[in-house]
């Protein structure tokens, strides 16, 4: 068996080097990254923190060197996903492709080049600190299942959840798996425009009543939406917002659209409240506090242009 | 006549007045005072001269005023109000502020006779003695509380034989509240993104565009003036598309305010309309929300 993670960041590092542990599966990386891809082929690909692992991958920045795979694992960007999968899309032409990105839309653009793709939402999280090594932060489950419209087999989905839960990387495999990825995208939704247009912590966004009625209102949008599609939430995202502004929990935690913005690198606001702002217009449900923090935040990345 | 607080505004009127009219200018640094007694004030721009105008941080003086214009920021009329009391003898006052509520701040300090205005004019405080002239847009004054038209009527020629723009008006609520509308919303969107005023605000091209938001703060502006009985002189959403088709690129005061980490005029402009709309009963939602932001911005200062 083969797997191929396109697109080598952190969460990419995380299935990669984990999948490599296993003896019934080869596993390949493409990345644009050069340094990356030379020090993993040099000395592997390392992870640090939640856990201490080397796997032996064979990177490539050169997607005409990828064999075919069984199985891809997208964990680019949103932004990239059409330019990643468009180069990649040959080794899977008999394989499974799985999404493991944040937001949504991104199955939407892996359908467009390849026929079996998987749905997948993932809570294990990282950064690069160093060419081949990415510091492992949180580990997390992760859920996977056939993308409806242009779906894989339930056969493959859950050996690919099977493979990764034999990693180290706990995966389930469901027949619907757009629960966890709405749960996920509200959460996210609702908070990380809030904290990227105050630049105010996880915490302190949560504790201003103001802002925290606004958050309010972005997710009933969010949920208003999944609801039209039938989406059942797996977990309400406003105890889990209240949760995680816990001190013991993300208190002081950055969102990652602010520690985009504080770099000024862009973000992934289209597959977030654009996402959900575009699934609204697809059902015909208004979503202004969705469309206006993603004007906002369109418009802070406007700003960069011009100074 | 004396002009308090020394930003572009009070620094306009006071170079500009001083070619018609004793004026002193009130300031809150000795160094600025200081800056404006030795050099004048140089403006450039629109306009090119240098007048001298006295410059004070000593409020004893007021005594004599005929009239106090209050040019600060809005978060510092209170303390410039109180500089009045018990000093301004037979004068009157005028505000000039942008937003809502600087009237009636002034007028719990003294029963002065005052004029309410609001001013289009802007510029740029180059130093303390310079300062840009460079929208030549009206000033627009009337009586608040009972004082005469004639004292608004006489203030507007003076200012206007000064060389600025302005214009009396028995009742200036219509066009202060379009100004107010716009200003909440622009000033808002440009502290929030970063971004001028420039065309980005009146995009509607695609969905995500920005105009989109601009439009509806200022439809829910709209709906708030009309609920509180305003009829608005201009259409705030037409300011805006000709705004940004003069391709001045105006910086708004928020927006520098929020990238020097300064506080800003948010509760007396935005606050003043999420306010209105909750007196009114009136639902603002974006207008609500755009609020929030700008408070939770100034909140990550600390």
């Amino acid at each position: 068996m083969r797997a191929t993670i396109v697109g080598c960041g952190a969460v990419g590092s995380l299935f990669a080097a984990n999948l490599a542990q296993l003896d019934d599966l080869e596993v390949w990386a493409f990345d644009l990254d050069r340094e990356h891809v030379a020090a993993i082929n040099e000395h592997g690909l390392r992870l640090s923190g939640a856990g201490e692992v080397v796997g032996k991958v064979q990177a490539t920045t050169d997607p005409a060197e990828l064999p075919p795979s069984d199985f891809g694992i997208v964990a680019t960007k949103c932004m990239h996903t059409a330019a990643a999968i468009e180069a990649t899309a040959r080794a899977f032409a008999d394989g499974a492709v799985c999404s493991v990105q944040n937001g949504v839309g991104n199955e939407e653009v892996l359908a467009e080049h390849v026929e079996r793709v998987i749905r997948g939402t993932t809570f294990p999280a990282g950064r690069i600190i160093g060419p081949g090594h990415v510091q492992w932060d949180v580990k997390g489950d992760t859920t996977i299942g056939p993308f409806e419209p242009s779906p894989a087999a339930m056969a493959d989905v859950e050996r690919l959840a099977d493979a990764c839960t034999r990693a180290g990387m706990p995966t389930k495999a469901v027949e619907d798996a757009r629960g966890p990825q709405w749960r996920k995208l509200i959460f996210n939704a609702a908070t990380n425009p809030i904290g990227a247009l105050t630049g105010l912590t996880h915490g302190r966004v949560v504790e201003d009543a103001g802002l925290r009625r606004l958050v309010s209102g972005l997710v009933d949008e969010g949920k208003a939406v999944a609801a039209m599609q039938g989406i059942e939430l797996d977990a309400d995202p406003e105890e889990l917002i209240d949760h995680a502004a816990r001190p013991d929990v993300a208190y002081d935690h950055k969102a990652s659209m602010l520690q985009d913005v504080e770099a000024r690198r862009p973000t992934e606001i289209d597959y977030l409240n654009g996402g959900v702002s575009r699934f609204g217009r697809e059902q015909g449900v208004p979503t202004p506090l969705n469309d206006a923090v993603t004007a906002l935040i369109k418009g802070l990345e406007a700003s960069w242009a011009q100074t | 006549m004396w002009v308090i607080g020394g930003g572009v505004i009070g620094s306009l009127f006071a170079a500009h007045l001083a070619r018609v009219a004793d004026v002193t200018l009130l300031c809150r640094r000795p160094e600025h005072a200081a800056a404006v007694s030795e050099n004048g004030i140089r403006v450039s721009g629109r306009a090119d001269f240098v007048a001298r105008p006295r410059a004070s941080t000593d409020p004893a003086g007021l005594t004599d005023a005929g009239l106090a214009i209050v040019a600060t920021k809005a978060n510092d009329v209170e303390p410039a109000a109180a500089q009045l009391e018990g000093r301004l003898g037979d004068g009157s006052v005028m505000t000039v502020q942008n937003g809502l509520g600087a009237e009636e701040v002034v007028r719990s300090h003294g029963a002065w006779p005052q004029l309410s205005a609001v001013t289009f004019m802007s510029g740029t405080k180059l130093a303390d003695d310079h300062v840009e002239y460079v929208l030549d847009t009206p000033t627009w004054l009337a009586p608040y509380d009972g004082a005469p038209l004639d004292l608004a009527e006489r203030t507007a020629t003076l200012i206007v034989e000064s060389g600025l723009k302005a214009e009396a008006m028995p009742d200036l609520e219509p066009a202060r509240w379009s100004k107010l509308i716009f200003n909440a919303t622009v000033n808002s969107v440009a502290a929030l993104t970063g971004l001028p005023h420039d065309y980005h605000f009146a995009e509607l091209d695609r969905p995500t565009d920005l105009g989109h938001l601009v439009r509806g703060l200022m439809d829910e502006g709209k709906q708030i003036a009309r609920a509180a009985g305003i009829s608005l002189r201009e259409d705030p959403w037409e300011m805006n598309v000709l705004a940004t088709q003069r391709g001045s690129r105006h910086y708004p005061s928020m927006l520098e305010d929020v990238e020097a980490r300064r506080p800003t005029e948010v509760d007396f402009i935005t606050g003043a309309l999420v306010r209105e709309a909750e007196r009114c009963g009136v639902e603002a939602p974006l207008m609500t929300a755009v609020y929030r932001l700008v408070k939770g911005r100034e909140a990550s200062y600390q």
